[in-house]
């Protein structure tokens, strides 16, 4: 499987991710996505017309959409599937239209009314911490169990990510522990902006 | 208007990403900037024209009246080397802090684990640090670390040779061993864009011997290893960078940083720095 891949990348990480943790190999193309705009080359408008990243390949098969893409990766592991995974993936998506894009905008200088996607994020992490502090009370870590699903790993890279793009995330400590606990994973890789566990990787 | 401040030339664009005029910040001043026929041009606030020089790939101005030229890097210009444009990465930190990041190996271990160094490799060995007075520029020399992929085109861990410059208060030069070319010295620059005195816009520019890697390799690796630092940058505290001693306590490691601190504050470049007594 080839992914056209971004480091910098919230959703690009989410497939990286997905893999490293299901021992998955990937072949990575790097995708010259900011400044060389390749994403909207003609060689990879060919391949996805909607000019976006990530993009799977598997033989004959394109997929696009990063919710697509976990679940074709976890297709052989039910393990890592939920029925409430579908509203998380759908949250995932408002975390990258809000949080994500306030980090594009902070790094990179994308166009963005800032105040209002930090606010729209803001509300979104407000969320997250309700629900993991419920799970918390049924004595449950992850989004739709005690076990992560696909539902984890779509929202963790821009809920991570929050600080690029100026939005801090000290006041949801179930988060923090939600975050602490994918980060535990074994095979967990990270990402610019997201560091390995280096305390817990060696322990005394 | 402050001299020595404002007669130094700054990176304000990549010249291959200008497609429209477009405003920036220059020193927490609004400056515009655009590129017709080919040429670059930059005007401040009032409309009045700003110097230019084109250069490593970007465009550089300059507020004040530079007594001299925007410096060089001869090794770059020798050929087989491929120039890469990083592109620009905002980071609110003060702009010499974003330098002095980037004279600091000691972080290699923690920050870019398992790329340019890891652990139990963290010790940095004694290494020679000059302010040469006749080109008024900051260097080290003799710089060894252990890295597990020092480059993109590294197929292992080597002891990498480092030497550093800082040829302006807001800008880097760095020259290390190159994996390919042993006996050459791969190019990597940082150029930084002071937006205001605790937001800058960093604009890395690289001039590497890499027959193997495609560009857009070569620019994740650069975004990869500059992303991993910004975070800790903006973290940093004190925000403004200190150049008296006694608020942040220097270790053997840190003498590059220790003269470009002193350097900074004999030249009198205080923008995005504090003079606070110890």
């Amino acid at each position: 499987m080839i992914l056209y891949d971004y480091v910098l990348s919230a959703s690009c990480y989410k497939v990286r991710l997905m893999a490293a943790l299901l021992g998955t190999p990937l072949t990575l193309r790097a995708v010259n996505f900011h400044p060389g705009r390749e994403h909207k080359s003609p060689e990879m408008l060919a391949l996805n017309p909607k000019g976006t990243l990530p993009i799977l390949q598997d033989r004959d098969t394109v997929l696009t959409d990063s919710a697509d893409i976990l679940r074709r990766l976890t297709a052989d592991h039910p393990e890592w599937q939920n029925t409430d995974d579908d509203r998380w993936l759908a949250f995932a998506s408002d975390l990258n239209d809000s949080l994500g894009l306030a980090r594009l905008h902070d790094v990179i200088g994308y166009e963005a009314d800032i105040d209002k996607a930090r606010a729209a994020g803001v509300s979104a992490l407000r969320k997250l911490e309700a629900h993991l502090t419920e799970q918390r009370f049924d004595g449950l870590i992850f989004l739709t169990g005690s076990n992560p699903t696909i539902a984890d790993i779509a929202c963790f890279p821009n809920t991570a990510l929050a600080p690029d793009g100026g939005v801090t995330l000290d006041p949801y400590p179930s988060i923090r522990l939600w975050m602490r606990a994918i980060r535990s994973l074994p095979g967990f890789i990270e990402m610019p902006g997201i560091h390995r566990l280096h305390e817990l990787a060696h322990p005394a | 208007m402050n001299a020595a401040i404002d007669n130094h030339w700054y990176p304000v664009a990549m010249i291959s990403g200008i497609d429209a005029p477009r405003e920036t910040l220059l020193l927490g001043k609004k400056i515009s900037l655009g590129r017709e026929d080919g040429t670059c041009w930059v005007l401040d606030a009032s409309g009045a024209e700003l110097p230019t020089v084109e250069r490593f790939g970007h465009l550089w101005t300059s507020p004040g009246q530079p007594n001299r030229d925007l410096f060089t890097i001869p090794e770059a210009d020798s050929p087989g080397r491929r120039l890469v444009d990083v592109g620009s990465v905002k980071v609110k930190c003060s702009p010499l802090r974003a330098v002095e990041n980037f004279l600091d190996i000691a972080h290699f271990p923690f920050v870019h684990t398992d790329i340019l160094g890891a652990e139990p490799h963290t010790e940095v060995d004694r290494y020679d640090v000059k302010i040469r007075e006749e080109v008024d520029e900051v260097w080290a020399t003799k710089v060894k670390f252990y890295q597990p992929q020092a480059a993109k085109s590294a197929a292992g861990g080597i002891t990498t040779e480092y030497m550093y410059r800082v040829p302006a208060p807001t800008c880097s030069v760095l020259y290390k061993t190159c994996p390919p070319r042993p006996g050459e010295w791969d190019v990597i620059t940082l150029f930084v864009q002071p937006l205001t005195e605790e937001w800058c816009e960093v604009w890395p520019w690289m001039a590497l011997y890499d027959d193997e890697s495609t560009m857009s390799e070569m620019v994740s690796f650069q975004q990869l290893i500059f992303m991993q630092d910004r975070s800790i940058l903006e973290n940093q505290l004190p925000r403004k960078l200190p150049l008296d001693p006694g608020m942040e306590v220097p270790t053997q490691a840190d003498m590059t940083s220790v003269a470009y601190r002193r350097w900074l504050k004999k030249i009198g470049y205080t923008y995005g720095a504090q003079l606070v007594a110890a």
